[in-house]
């Protein structure tokens, strides 16, 4: 089986079963995405296919197809970031840092269909990402600075 | 920022030390040297030393024995050394450095001193310091109790000057120019025509000679990156997903391993039929461990399939089947002579007092909580004839290598831990039972690396829980004034079961856990008692964040607003008229000015209530906003105000105070551990949800600095948070809720 992921093509020989969150870990030693819950209720797994963010613990790896997968790594890095990520560090979001992979990816695909948006919409898109360190309030500030960068490009 | 402090010159046991290269600095234990693999270069003789900071040709790095599981102790260790030692902490290597008896943490043990916070008299600061002793001797290398400011605030600082003043010496002894003329900068000693040396060259002449140990710590007006907004060193890896967890190690030829364990917690497997798991692609081994079962295979998704896939027969977990025998146990202690553990507030006369005439009578609850931190536990543990490597998340790294040494036959000194960074805690990795499992594990696949991973099911089924805890309270008001207040707490000794475990040893005497948060509050009632009843240990208990205090702050506060309300008194005035403690009073009066309190009625359907807890000598003061919505409550704003002396990071104080507090509140608001059949029925988020964001309120903190003390604020933020919601659904709905989780009885939005 072939997948793409952050724009590399790998070859992997699992069971069509598996979760591409399994794949990406263990198999291509892609570890930003987290494992939290394993059931889609706390999206520290969170992962773009085709540009939007799904739970990669309840995605087969045999249903990608020719998706292409990016994962917070094939977002920006330390010394490249992307805009959402700037925007996490300027308002030191992180505390255990743990979900904020997946907070991250939700926030990226939610500002690329909507660039501006309101209070309502960042909580109805970020309501299924769980932090249990209580970042919240700097997550929210962060959508919404990242929402600004955005339109001052 | 707090008044400016004289610190006394004070010469500590911290000396240096050659390596290769370089030089480290660090705490001498003289008398008794250990091996520290971090220090495997050392010349014959020097190794006698725990290092705070190593200077060689790969530069220099800040030594951070204390934990990160979230609330930025890597980074405040580091700021702390890089303050004196002139670099800046982002350009310096960081290192958790090797587990090391000198690495004890003597504040963490002045909690349990039978003294309130705010009493500083000889006697009680003595206790205190004495309390130091038995951590050192038990080398307790323990990350928890909010300790890692206070017990690190003179020692790293000193440990940056030592290492400043000495590579300054070097320097002088090089240029033939006295020290005093010298000055340091970014890592440079700088000449006074400017010439910079830099602290790496300078390292082997800084080995060669003798410390400086007089040394004095700057005064908080020359400080340069302490006070002062801070960025958390951790958030770029954080940020970009590169920050390696536990979870994210890999070791050369490892193989995954899931566990099932009984989930009746401590008892065994009574049988099981692997066939079909032993079959399925992957799987390399089918391993029973102490109750329960391992299944090794290739990867973690296949071992947790196979595991699965395995028929269990289980035995009954030792203790009580269901929720209601357990409090029943529970409540069969409180006031029961029997089970009388300790008084330590009693003044006035409450018996008297309450002897007749029209007293209040209620009975608070709080229940069982699983920890449940986002990183499930995991260890990689490889184990050959001559050593046991251990890669884990732990806040308590001695402890984990002295079990592991027991169970493996090994030499201490042969037991590497590892420490990496958590994905949460709250408490958790206080406990190291998945990493002893990982040891058994890795013990019958000698010379291979073994991975081990819970699920989350495994993880919230298998946790030392925060006790659940029963609350009788009664008083009496008099003219409008509180005249009696009797609090008696029944829930099981969390210490005595969290010491047995860590040491195999029975702790006698009182469990102070069981009444921290309600009879060290400072308040000016006539007649106030608070007595704690231990129950027995049932299910299996641990300290969750803000420990005794987290249930104690919800039943001490709850109690107290509704005789305020009886007295028909405001509830803020009432408290600050109560409070005998200047630092806590002024933390209240300052809760009221930025909330604008004006009453606890806001507007019809809308309420403000306020908390207070004193806990980890932290007096901190909520206000909360609700409103009564038709499908709920709905949490507004929060305003909070704490007092820790000198801030170090305002940046990171706000995010550990609106933490805690939206920590207390989402399990005040749904959280609960249940059991039945001796099984934990909350195996997962869905069933244990918390906050989400849309949940969540305005915050307003504010931090003064009155108090004397520094103290640290990854707890004090919980406890009062509870009983500030509580006290404001009152005040909307006037429905007065006295037991948690509050969504049995009320929902929210």
């Amino acid at each position: 089986m072939e997948i793409t992921v952050n724009d590399t093509s790998y070859t992997i020989d699992v069971e069509p079963e598996m979760p591409l969150l399994w794949v990406l870990r263990d198999e291509l030693g892609i570890t930003g995405p987290k494992y939290g819950c394993g059931i889609a209720q706390c999206g520290a797994c969170t992962v773009h296919v085709n540009g939007y963010a799904l739970r990669s613990c309840q995605l087969a790896v045999g249903d990608l197809g020719d998706s292409k997968v990016k994962t917070i790594e094939g977002l920006g890095a330390p010394d490249s970031l992307h805009f959402v990520q700037q925007a996490w560090i300027e308002n030191q979001v992180a505390q255990c840092g743990y979900c904020q992979s997946g907070q991250i990816m939700q926030a990226a695909s939610l500002l690329s269909t909507n660039p501006n948006p309101s209070d309502d919409q960042i909580d109805a898109a970020m309501s299924g990402n769980l932090c249990r360190c209580g970042t919240y309030p700097r997550i929210r500030t962060a959508v919404k600075a990242a929402a600004k960068k955005l339109q001052e490009v | 920022m707090g008044r400016l402090r004289t610190i006394t010159r004070r010469t500590f046991l911290i000396g240096s030390a050659t390596i290769a290269g370089g030089v480290v600095f660090g705490t001498y234990l003289a008398k008794r040297p250990i091996k520290n693999p971090l220090l495997s270069d050392l010349q014959e003789g020097e190794g006698a030393i725990t290092p705070y900071v190593k200077i060689d040709a790969n530069g220099v790095t800040l030594i951070t024995p204390r934990a990160d599981k979230g609330q930025g102790a890597y980074s405040m260790q580091a700021q702390l050394i890089a303050e004196e030692l002139d670099i800046d902490p982002a350009i310096a290597n960081l290192s958790p450095g090797m587990p090391g008896p000198a690495y004890y943490n003597g504040v963490v043990m002045e909690e349990s001193v039978p003294f309130p916070a705010y009493d500083k008299s000889a006697m009680a600061e003595n206790v205190r310091k004495f309390m130091h002793v038995p951590a050192k001797l038990l080398a307790m290398q323990i990350t928890g109790g909010s300790s890692t400011v206070p017990d690190g605030f003179v020692k790293l600082r000193m440990a940056g000057a030592i290492a400043r003043e000495t590579l300054k010496e070097a320097a002088a002894l090089q240029s033939g120019i006295t020290r005093d003329q010298l000055k340091t900068e970014d890592g440079f000693v700088v000449m006074p025509d400017g010439t910079r040396l830099s602290y790496t060259e300078l390292a082997s002449d800084a080995a060669s000679i003798e410390p400086v140990t007089e040394v004095e710590l700057r005064s908080q007006s020359e400080w340069k990156y302490l006070g002062k907004p801070m960025q958390r060193i951790d958030m770029p890896a954080k940020c970009t997903g590169t920050e390696k967890y536990g979870i994210d190690v890999s070791v050369k030829g490892m193989v995954h391993a899931a566990v099932r364990a009984n989930p009746g917690l401590g008892a065994k497997m009574e049988s099981f039929d692997a066939s079909i798991a032993e079959s399925m692609r992957g799987v390399q081994k089918v391993l029973p461990v102490e109750n329960g079962i391992a299944v090794i295979a290739d990867n973690t998704w296949r071992a947790w399939r196979a595991v699965d896939a395995i028929d269990i027969k289980w035995a009954a977990g030792p203790y009580p089947a269901g929720t209601q025998e357990i409090f029943a146990e529970i409540e069969k202690a409180v006031n029961s002579e029997e089970h009388r553990d300790h008084r330590q507030r009693d003044d006035g006369d409450v018996t008297t007092a309450l002897e007749e005439g029209d007293n209040f009578e209620a009975v608070y609850k709080v229940p069982y909580l699983a920890h449940a931190p986002m990183e499930p536990m995991n260890a990689i543990v490889k184990v050959t004839d001559d050593q046991c490597e251990i890669w884990t998340g732990t806040q308590i790294p001695l402890f984990v290598r002295d079990h592991a040494a027991e169970m493996t036959g090994l030499d201490k000194d042969m037991v590497f831990v590892y420490v990496q960074p958590m994905g949460g805690s709250f408490g958790h990795k206080l406990e190291d039972t998945h990493v002893l499992q990982a040891v058994e594990i890795a013990k019958a696949m000698k010379g291979t690396a073994v991975k081990l991973v819970w699920s989350r099911e495994e993880d919230m089924t298998h946790d030392y829980l925060r006790p659940g805890a029963v609350a009788k309270g009664r008083g009496k008001v008099v003219d409008g004034k509180v005249e009696a207040f009797d609090l008696s707490v029944g829930q099981s000794g969390l210490m005595a079961d969290w010491f047995g475990r860590l040491m195999g040893m029975n702790i006698p005497g009182p469990d102070a856990t069981i009444t921290t948060g309600s009879w060290d509050q400072r308040f000016a009632i006539p007649n106030y008692r608070v007595t704690g009843y231990r129950a027995p240990v049932m299910v299996p208990i641990s300290s969750w964040r803000s420990v005794g205090a987290s249930g104690n702050g919800f039943f001490h506060d709850s109690l107290l607003d509704e005789l305020i309300h009886k007295a028909d008194a405001d509830p803020l005035a009432e408290r600050i008229r109560l409070c005998l403690d200047d630092t806590s009073r002024k933390v209240l009066e300052k809760v009221g000015e930025i909330s604008g309190w004006n009453g606890s009625f806001i507007s019809e359907n809308r309420g403000r209530g306020v908390a207070f807890c004193l806990s980890f000598g932290v007096p901190t003061a909520i206000v909360t906003e609700v409103t009564h919505t038709d499908v709920g409550i709905k949490i507004d704003r929060v305003f909070v105000v704490v007092d820790v002396g000198d801030v170090l990071d305002p940046i990171n104080l706000e995010a550990q105070v609106f933490g805690g507090v939206i920590f207390g509140m989402a399990h005040a608001m749904n959280c609960e551990t249940t059991f039945e059949n001796h099984t934990a029925q909350q195996d997962n988020y869905h069933a244990f949800e918390g906050m989400r964001l849309y949940q969540v309120p305005e915050f307003e903190i504010v931090a003064l600095s009155n108090a004397e003390k520094i103290r640290g604020i990854g707890e004090p933020g919980v406890p009062p948070s509870a009983p500030s919601l509580g006290n404001a659904i009152f005040a909307a709905t006037g429905r007065r809720i006295r037991e948690l989780p509050f969504n049995k009885q009320i929902d929210f939005v």
